[in-house]
């Protein structure tokens, strides 16, 4: 088992920069989930620690020892592709046990360990078929067997789930968070699915235009996102942004003037000035709580999803703001019906012009 | 059963064409088995008992080393479509695989290879292999032959290899295989239907070249079959019967070998075109 470090990684094809000054450590044992928008770097990261791609300038340590000029198989590294990548012309088996052959693993050995494998991810039966005669998500299984077979000290997974359905994405995303459990393994994994970088990571690092934007456990990104970027791409459905201003400044307090209304939060002193152009974030949960404090925002409802346990009420504002607010599943709510969200003081999320996450006091 | 009439049209000049495309062969055939007599009187019939010989094969047994002929030409074709497909799909997969200077040089290269005939440099070929001392060796047409097919066979495979995704490569790169085991044990065995059609592309105009054999091993029983045949042709009387045997003779394994890589070869040249 070991951990990974990236020092200043830097990445460019020619003249087109795709990565740098990634600084990044993941512990041994992590779940580390890379998300962002396609063409953020992500899978390239990924490659770059896989060894598949040699960086620009950086350095890259596993297990406390760089690799920057290991070939990918002496850094223990296993890794399960998008496209599966399974070798068409062979058997369930052989495709398990082909990297192995070559590893100097005498024969009893490896034939255990295939076996544990398909044992484990329920592909016994199915060891002498050929990949094209497998469903996705069994090709997605075998592809993951390959990997667990070379009892790798870190994992990678590059985008696994997005060619499989809704339903076996679930699944398949649970056998992967057991999978992690049972095997204590270090894990990178790099997804566009802001859900399923939610829901398996122990550690999120959202990447965009190369860069990464912030690093923290899910919940903290969601509660805390640190600029705009990760305010609007962490979360489901999308965090409300409404333009707004500083009307007022007295003490430890700053009032934020947007839709029409007025909020006084408290802000440390010096962070904000008066007449300041702000951009404030609500998530669309906190905005169906009515509470005391609560500022009220009058707005005409455009569309209601019902998806059950809630219902998503797409309104917009007197101002012309379009919000999203996720109200109750029984709320009689109806689209061209006059709504007013609630916008409660604490949930609130200020940011500055830059789009870095203004500081606030609790 | 409704049938379209452009698939009548588009099935009738297929049928012409293929009675074209076999009616010489079919002509040698049945002419192969008559007399001399019978050739001239009707060279449209089939041979029946009055008109039945076999006497050209006799002469063709009796009058020339046929079987050795025929093994020259067998060892010249094997071995250099051997030696093609094994050094094209190489440098293929070097070419397609790796980025290194020259790369794009040496493409443009070999596809020059392709546009310019080999037959240009027969003068400067023939006083090479005599200045190696390889005239009337079988080695000098594999060479010959070995980089007039090698151009072509390095552009199809090429295109086959890039075909193939780059995630498989990859894969197998995670897995700690060498880079050779990944041609040998990945990439060979997905270009197979690619190597057929190599092969069959290669091997007809090899077997039946008459010009390199004729210039550069015309004796010292190393002749090939080709030009074995044209000892039966004179000046002034030509040994029609023999002639028509030999080449009789001639046909037959490179049917043998064509329907042994047919079945890759329609999955070759159709697999780039769909999906």
């Amino acid at each position: 088992m070991a951990e990974v470090s990236l020092h200043g990684i830097a990445k460019s094809f020619g003249a087109t920069e795709i990565l740098r000054d990634i600084d990044l450590n993941v512990e041994d044992g992590e779940f580390v989930v890379f998300v962002g928008p396609s063409g953020c770097g992500k899978s390239t990261l990924l490659r770059i620690i896989a060894g598949l791609e040699t960086v620009s300038a950086g350095e890259i340590r596993i297990g406390g020892k760089r690799v920057n000029e290991m070939p990918p198989a002496e850094r223990k590294i296993a890794m399960v592709f998008q496209s599966y990548a399974l070798y068409p012309h062979m058997s369930v088996y052989k495709n398990m046990a082909f990297g192995l052959k070559f590893a100097k693993t005498n024969k009893a050995e490896l034939d255990r360990r295939v076996r544990q494998a398909a044992e484990a991810l329920k592909l016994s039966a199915l060891l002498h078929r050929k990949p094209r005669e497998l469903s996705g998500g069994q090709r997605q299984r075998v592809a993951i067997g390959r990997a667990i077979v070379r009892e790798p000290s870190v994992f990678l997974f590059d985008e696994p789930l997005s060619n499989l359905d809704a339903a076996l994405r679930v699944n398949t995303r649970l056998e992967i968070a057991k999978l992690h459990r049972d095997l204590g393994a270090t894990m990178i994994y790099v997804t566009h699915d802001q859900v399923e970088a939610m829901t398996l990571a122990s550690k999120i690092v959202v990447l965009n235009h190369g860069r990464i934007e912030q690093v923290g456990a899910p919940l903290e990104l969601y509660r805390s996102p640190r600029n705009l970027f990760v305010a609007a791409f962490i979360g489901s459905p999308r965090m409300n942004l409404i333009k707004g201003r500083v009307s007022a400044l007295s003490g430890g307090n700053a009032t934020l003037a947007f839709a029409g209304t007025e909020v006084m939060i408290g802000a440390e002193a010096g962070v904000l000035l008066q007449g300041a152009e702000v951009t404030i974030g609500i998530r669309p949960e906190h905005m169906a709580e009515r509470r005391p404090e609560s500022a009220a925002l009058e707005g005409c409802v455009d569309a209601v999803e019902r998806l059950g346990e809630a219902s998503l009420v797409y309104m917009t504002l007197i101002g012309g703001e379009d919000v999203i607010v996720r109200a109750a599943g029984d709320d009689p709510v109806a689209p061209g019906d006059r709504f007013t969200a609630h916008v409660p003081s604490r949930a609130l999320h200020v940011f500055d012009a830059a789009g870095q996450a203004v500081r606030m006091r609790a | 059963m409704n049938v379209r009439p452009s698939r009548i049209a588009v099935h009738i000049a297929l049928i012409l064409y293929t009675i074209l495309a076999l009616g010489p062969i079919v002509l040698i055939l049945i002419n192969a088995f008559k007399t001399r007599r019978a050739i001239f009187a009707d060279p449209l019939g089939f041979p029946d008992s009055r008109t039945f010989t076999t006497i050209g094969f006799d002469r063709v047994f009796a009058n020339s080393d046929f079987g050795l002929y025929f093994l020259n030409s067998l060892t010249v074709t094997v071995m250099s479509l051997g030696l093609i497909v094994l050094i094209g799909a190489m440098a293929a997969w070097a070419l397609t695989e790796y980025r290194f200077r020259g790369n794009t040089i040496l493409s443009l290269y070999l596809a020059i290879g392709i546009m310019v005939p080999i037959r240009l440099g027969s003068v400067s070929i023939l006083r090479m292999m005599v200045e190696l001392e390889l005239v009337n060796t079988l080695t000098a047409l594999i060479l010959v032959y070995v980089a007039q097919g090698l151009p072509l066979a390095v552009l199809i495979l090429g295109e086959f290899i890039q075909q193939i995704p780059k995630d498989l490569r990859d894969a197998a790169r995670c897995d700690g295989v060498s880079e050779y085991r990944i041609f040998g044990s990945i990439i060979l065995p997905l270009i197979r239907p690619a190597i057929a059609t190599v092969a069959v592309f290669t091997m007809v105009p090899i077997w039946n070249d008459l010009w390199f054999p004729l210039i550069l091993a015309p004796g010292g029983g190393k002749q090939t079959v080709t030009l074995g045949v044209q000892q039966f042709i004179g000046q002034y009387v030509t040994d029609w019967n023999a002639v028509l045997a030999s080449l009789t003779l001639a046909i037959a394994p490179i049917l043998v070998l064509y329907l042994l890589f047919s079945r890759y070869l329609v999955r070759g040249l159709t697999a780039g075109a769909v999906k």
